[in-house]
């Protein structure tokens, strides 16, 4: 196992006596050169939660082992410059996280001048060899990020993260502003770069479909918790935990005949509020199938086949 | 009265950019039949949102320019009317909703406000009817406690929330047609399936037109009744939505097709994207837009621009390819009917 969270809890204090908890208690396995899918609905915390793992937030409580060492729970200046050798991460907007006055050579080159071990010559043959390897072009170096399209921005994006051959990266929507071509493109430079590599991605995204194609497993977050995380077919294609169910039902296919047959169920009413929860399964407020102890307790971690859990108190 | 909504004829609209003239939209025709959902689909950049900017009179003059065509709303001209003309079907006959539905809502005004000052103007209505008129709205849109709701600020609702707000808003007027432009392209599918089962059960309900603008085809599977696939500023093919998934006449759409996963096929299979990228629009190709990349080019795609062919066997299938020429060599993953020509 690569990297593993035990109760992970991200909380934020905003205003008096308000705590909104973004990560409340994850507890997550990701093996050596997998890919796990992260999904869930919009502020579900799945942002968060790559950025905790990886140092980008303080973590509030719990634990996070990365290769058989405890991370600390918030990084010091020292720390980021240990472990941004090893774990990186690949945002989701590529308008806004390449800085418009960098050449593209400054931006992709950037970490490895940080990291101090490669001499200024070096580091050009490299954004050379890495501008190649994501399918854009070494001449491309001088130029700037508003010369390049959303997909070629996508790809200046991985470039950087990778160049310094980490072993985890978090692709936090790294597809979701692309059109379909060139999300087919990032994907596949993502798979080979596993292979290549023997990287370790956590792959955040809203498209359950991409997410089946690209992952080993998927894990679904709902408001700060995990409700279940299995193999990437055994939970796209059998659902347990009602949220889930819900969500896979609402994903539409490519395919008019089959759309004419779907049935939508609505969820109904809103998200609950993230801010100031007790305990309790955290879909209760939502769940067509609640029974009155559900909004009390919480419900525990439930194996329900191979690899395959559920925290739902239907599986307890 | 004709069942055509609004008929767009050979719209063409350019940018004048320091680097050049983009021709972002060249010749592009199109109808909406009342009641139905229109889906438009291609590539980022390929004109799909100047289209339809261009028909509610919201395009920068300049640096936008029409520099051609027609487009008719219930038979009367709409392009490039004066300003006031133009507010009148704006917002009334034609509503409108965005991608991100922060830049058209305003920040300092409450929900419930903004679109009473809707119902005010354009339909004359007192300040107390118009906020009674727009919690109903808000209501229909399934925003729950509307009442509430209503005097709420925009940063105090959620994505879906706002989009329907939105939507809320955009139908103050009863629009004949609604142009959503990726609506629901920023958010997760379960907020995406409630905002498309409003919209489907608005068209019931109101007997609705809606042109839908999206890169996601099982949106369009979803929603579309007939679909028009845009390249590089032109409409490469339409038809029913069956026409363009099952009887794909143009290897741009089939090339669509390929680049996306498939829920039932294995995981092994790699995906494939187009290779290449689209045409310079400051210099469009003088042959078909797609040659360049295009896996079945012949010579003649270089240097002429493919007609628009109707397939045979149906009023309403069009490819702009010259793999449908009668003459042309048979493509066994392309639909070809040896078909004529349309015009
Ligand atoms: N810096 C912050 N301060 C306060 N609250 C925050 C902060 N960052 C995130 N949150 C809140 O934490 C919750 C989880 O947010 P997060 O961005 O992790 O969700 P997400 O699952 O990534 O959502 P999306 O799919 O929309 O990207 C949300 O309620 C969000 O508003
Ligand atoms: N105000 C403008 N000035 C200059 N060029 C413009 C302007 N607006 C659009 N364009 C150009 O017109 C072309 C078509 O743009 P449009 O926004 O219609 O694309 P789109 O199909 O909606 O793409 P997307 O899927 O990314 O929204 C692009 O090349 C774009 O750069
Ligand atoms: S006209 Fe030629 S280049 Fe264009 S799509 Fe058809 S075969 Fe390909
Ligand atoms: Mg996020
Ligand atoms: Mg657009």
């Amino acid at each position: 196992m690569l990297i593993e969270t035990k109760d992970l809890k991200k909380h934020f204090q905003i205003g008096r006596k308000q705590t909104l908890h973004a990560v409340d208690g994850v507890s997550l396995q990701i093996e050596e050169n997998e890919i796990l899918g992260l999904v869930g609905e919009s502020g579900s915390g799945k942002s968060t939660f790559g950025k905790a793992l990886i140092g980008l937030h303080s973590r509030t409580s719990g634990t996070t082992t990365y290769n058989g060492q405890l991370l600390p729970a918030k990084f010091t200046a020292a720390d980021h410059l240990q472990y941004s050798k090893e774990l990186q991460m690949i945002f989701q907007d590529p308008y806004s996280s390449l800085n418009p006055r960098m050449t593209v050579l400054d931006i992709v080159g950037e970490g490895l001048l940080i990291q101090g071990q490669t001499k200024r010559s070096e580091v050009k043959d490299q954004v050379a060899l890495w501008l190649e390897k994501v399918g854009l072009n070494a001449d491309h170096m001088s130029r700037y990020p508003h010369e390049f399209s959303g997909g070629q921005r996508q790809r200046i994006g991985i470039a950087r993260a990778m160049i310094i051959q980490p072993r985890f990266v978090v692709c936090d929507e790294p597809i979701s502003a692309l059109d379909v071509s060139v999300q087919a493109q990032v994907v596949n430079l993502l798979e080979q770069l596993k292979q290549d590599l023997g990287l370790t991605l956590l792959f955040i995204a809203h498209d359950l479909s991409m997410v089946r194609y690209v992952s080993d497993r998927m894990a679904v977050m709902y408001l700060g918790s995990l409700v279940e995380s299995g193999p990437a077919d055994d939970v796209f294609f059998n659902p347990q935990h009602p949220y889930t169910q819900l969500l896979i039902e609402a994903n539409p296919e490519p395919d008019p005949e089959t759309e004419r047959h779907h049935k939508y169920v609505p969820i109904i009413g809103e998200i609950t509020s993230p801010i100031n929860l007790g305990a309790g399964c955290r879909f209760a407020d939502r769940c067509p199938k609640v029974m009155s102890h559900c909004r009390s307790v919480t419900p525990k971690t439930t194996v329900v086949a191979a690899k395959h859990t559920v925290n739902c108190h239907l599986f307890e | 009265m004709s069942d055509r909504i609004l008929e767009v004829d050979n719209l063409s609209v350019e940018f004048a950019t320091y680097g050049g003239t983009v021709k972002a939209v060249r010749g592009v025709s199109f109808h909406v039949n009342r009641g139905e959902t229109l889906a438009i689909v291609g590539e980022s950049g390929c004109g799909k949102s100047v289209t339809v900017q261009a028909i509610m009179g919201i395009i920068p003059m300049p640096p936008g320019k029409i520099t051609g065509g027609s487009a008719r709303l219930n038979g009367k001209d709409i392009l490039g009317l004066p300003a006031k003309q133009a507010n009148q079907f704006r917002g009334v006959e034609i509503g409108m909703i965005f991608q991100d539905p922060m830049t058209s809502l305003n920040p300092t005004m409450t929900i419930g406000d903004q679109i009473s000052e809707t119902l005010m103007v354009h339909r004359g209505l007192s300040y107390k009817d118009a906020s009674a008129l727009a919690v109903q709205l808000l209501d229909k849109t399934k925003i729950a406690e509307a009442a509430k709701r209503a005097k709420q600020y925009p940063f105090e609702f959620s994505g879906g929330m706002l989009q329907r707000a939105m939507i809320a808003q955009s139908l103050a007027c009863n629009p004949a047609v609604l142009m959503a432009d990726e609506p629901t392209t920023a958010l997760d599918v379960t907020i995406q399936a409630q905002i498309l089962e409003l919209m489907a059960e608005l068209q019931r309900t109101e007997n609705m037109s809606i042109i839908l603008i999206t890169h996601d085809l099982a949106v369009v599977a979803r929603m579309a009744d007939r679909v028009a696939v845009m390249y590089a500023g032109q409409i490469i093919e339409s038809g029913s939505v069956d026409d363009i998934f099952y009887r794909s006449s143009h290897p741009y759409t089939l090339g669509l097709k390929e680049a996306m996963p498939s829920n039932k096929g294995d995981r092994d299979k790699k995906l494939s994207p187009i290779l290449g990228s689209p045409p310079d629009l400051f210099h469009p190709p003088v042959g078909c837009g797609y040659f360049a990349r295009c896996p079945y080019a012949m010579k003649v795609c270089e240097h002429q621009q493919p007609p628009e062919y109707l397939l045979a066997g149906d009023t309403t299938h069009q490819a702009r390819c010259w793999l449908q020429h009668a003459g042309a060599p048979v493509n066994k993953r392309l639909y070809q009917t040896g078909a004529n020509h349309a015009d």
